[in-house]
């Protein structure tokens, strides 16, 4: 057995061990975690393929936002996964039953299935082959001068969305004490400080 | 590796688009700086912006073709008269809104600033000549229209209207993207002349599937039945100048999209695509002709009256002839004057700073302000195709190509629908003119003014000079075969 094949069996064999648990695990927050730790493991398969690109956006994009963003709600929510289950022994026998249907149903569909000859045809034009280059660097000879404007664009669209989140949610709120860090700055021992002589048993006004 | 050497592309025809996306970002930059108090300057800023990209549209050349930026973008004399449609739109939607955002207290810098984003977003759909710029400029102009539908968030029915664009738009887009990449995976190429060569006259199934979902995004972008359920509530919800804008301009955008999208990429096989856009073209006239008969508030009522209107529209696709789209081309322009107009005559409603939305409340209008009723009733007459306004031509144009093209019983269900639809045109000018007069209302704003005198222009006089719209149309028309 080579070493790829041995990465591949383990990431494939951790991938699915920790999908299952994602919907096993009694504790939200561990499903969640372990989603991140399903994603890193499609990440090492898409390496093994040599799609290196793609699995660095998939633990960037996946992992580091969409994960971390399921998180917070988790958290923050305090959603009672236990009371979510209550009707799951009452409904259980018709969901079964369905379920078995729809099993029996997708076996008739899958073993009867053939795929049209014509449907399956190659793409017509001719998709541009690199010479021997690495994703990232392929992508990068096109994505600054060939797709340079879907690149601005996207820019563009990026700024809506922060704008869009600023327009929607963002109040002021009358009242709050906020650091003023030039204020700070500016003050002065002769401005802070005050020396005054406390005369005995009649004290000061401040 | 060797370095890689790219030419800059040509950007003169991208001068339009350039203009607002760099006059955008100053403007975000100081209304940033300026805080709250820079609503009324930005808009004016924005005003200014987009008559500036006006003007650069229409000193471009009248005739030819160019492309750049690796065929990713497209100018001829159809991207020149939508943008200006688009721009005009969007000049309007502003013009609209200053009052009313004034006195609801939610002027703020933001909506001129996302108005022009959705007007980049908007030309950018115009000029697209491949799947991935058309799909980017409809993202760019769907989110900025989400964010402006929820505009006033302290309101519950905006907030409603947003997010229920949002989910419903998100879905379509999904929808387009998934046609695309059906499209894609079967020709190998996303650009527009690309997919025409590839296609060479025949398409498999994969392709047919491609196109089928295609059609239902770009449906839902343009409220056709069967897509339209979100249109009623989401132009009742959102605050009344985002209504008309939603009306205006994006439809110009969605419409364009559709017709680069159908006649550039797929022009040899029309078979396939034809049936779809019969079918859409007669439920979108049923469906908006018989449920607005039961309407009381004017929003709804020209929700249902837009969704008839993309029916009639889509006439001339369906023909897919050069007559056709310059009849579909006169539809939109006539369209937009007629929207614009009526919206402005919504927004004079206004008494004590309370908005009036029902049709009830146009009764008497006649006898309290006799020009208003004359207006609004002219944009009705027009809306119902009553001669000799200028809305009898563009639904003229249209089935006559229909008929050309050999789609008559299509023709015949558009006038039988455009009856049915007059009988709710007739009756806001039967309220107007025969019932009991209420209290009047405030003077209008000089913005509304504006829109509502160069709406009634184009609307009353195109009669008696049709030529230069008529020409423009053609002229677009013929840019496409």
């Amino acid at each position: 057995m080579t070493a790829a094949a041995a990465f591949f069996y383990l990431f494939a064999s951790l991938a699915v061990a920790s999908g299952f648990m994602v919907i096993a695990s009694r504790n939200p927050v561990a499903s969640v975690l372990f989603l991140i730790l399903a994603f890193v493991n499609a990440a090492g398969l898409f390496v093994l393929m040599g799609a290196e690109f793609l699995a660095m956006i998939l633990v960037v994009v996946y992992v580091g936002a969409v994960a971390v963003l399921f998180l917070f709600v988790v958290m923050m929510l305090d959603v009672d996964f236990a009371e979510l289950r209550q009707g799951f022994q009452q409904y259980l026998p018709i969901g079964a039953l369905i379920g078995a249907i729809f099993l029996i149903e997708l076996l008739l569909v899958v073993g009867s299935w053939t795929i049209d000859p014509g449907l399956v045809q190659a793409p017509l034009g001719t998709v541009a082959s690199g010479e021997n280059l690495t994703n990232a660097q392929a992508l990068g000879r096109v994505i600054y001068t060939d797709y340079a404007y879907f690149f601005q664009i996207a820019g563009l669209i990026l700024l809506v969305a922060m704008i869009g989140a600023i327009v929607l949610t963002l109040r002021d709120r009358p009242g709050v004490k906020r650091q003023n860090i030039a204020v700070q700055n500016a003050r002065t021992q002769a401005t802070a400080v005050e020396t005054r002589k406390v005369p005995s048993r009649q004290g000061v006004e401040v | 590796m060797p370095p890689v050497h790219a030419a800059l592309p040509s950007l003169a025809p991208l001068l339009p688009e350039l203009i607002l996306g760099i006059g955008v970002l100053v403007l975000i930059l100081y209304g940033a700086w300026r805080g709250e108090r820079s609503a009324e300057s930005v808009s004016v800023g924005a005003l200014i912006l987009l008559l500036f990209a006006l003007f650069a549209v229409l000193s471009q050349p009248a005739h030819g073709r160019v492309t750049t930026l690796s065929g990713a973008f497209v100018s001829d004399s159809f991207s020149k008269v939508m943008k200006s449609l688009v721009l005009l739109g969007s000049t309007a939607a502003i013009l609209l809104s200053h009052d009313f955002f004034k006195r609801e207290r939610i002027d703020r810098f933001e909506y001129p600033v996302l108005i022009v984003l959705c007007t980049i977003g908007m030309m950018v759909m115009v000029s697209a000549n491949d799947l991935i710029a058309l799909y980017l400029g409809l993202e760019l102009q769907s989110l900025a229209a989400y964010v402006i539908a929820a505009f006033h968030r302290d309101d519950v029915r905006s907030t409603e209207a947003g997010l229920k664009y949002f989910v419903l738009g998100a879905l379509s887009s999904g929808m387009l993207l998934y046609g695309s990449s059906l499209i894609y995976g079967f020709t190998g190429t996303v650009s527009f002349p690309g997919i025409v060569s590839a296609l060479n006259d025949q398409a498999g199934a994969g392709i047919v599937l491609g196109i089928v979902f295609v059609a239902a995004g770009v449906c839902f972008k343009m409220s056709a039945v069967p897509f339209h359920m979100w249109t009623p509530d989401v132009y009742e919800g959102s605050p009344t100048p985002v209504t008309a804008f939603f009306a205006a301009a994006p439809k110009m955008a969605a419409v364009s999209m559709t017709v680069r999208l159908f006649i550039g990429a797929l022009p040899d096989v029309t078979a396939i695509w034809q049936q779809i856009f019969v079918f859409v073209s007669i439920v979108s006239m049923a469906l908006g002709s018989f449920a607005a008969i039961g309407q009381r508030s004017i929003k709804r009522l020209m929700a249902y009256s837009s969704i008839a209107n993309i029916g009639y529209a889509l006439i001339g696709l369906a023909s897919g002839s050069q007559q056709g789209i310059e009849g579909l081309v006169l539809y939109m322009i006539i369209y937009l004057a007629m929207t614009l107009g009526t919206f402005a005559i919504i927004l004079s409603l206004r008494r004590r700073d309370v908005m009036f939305e029902s049709i009830e409340d146009l009764s008497g209008l006649s006898r309290t302000h006799p020009w208003l009723a004359f207006c609004l009733a002219a944009m009705m007459f027009s809306l119902a195709g009553i001669p000799p306004l200028a809305g009898f031509f563009a639904k003229f144009y249209v089935f006559a190509a229909a008929i050309k093209a050999g789609l008559v019983t299509l023709a015949v269900i558009g006038v039988v629908t455009s009856v049915v639809g007059a009988y709710y045109y007739l009756r806001i000018v039967k309220i107007m003119y025969f019932d009991e007069a209420k209290e009047p209302y405030e003077r209008m704003a000089p913005g509304l003014r504006v829109v509502l005198a160069l709406s009634s222009i184009v609307v009353i006089l195109f009669v008696v000079i049709p030529d230069p719209l008529r020409a423009a149309a053609a002229n677009a028309a013929k840019s496409l075969f």
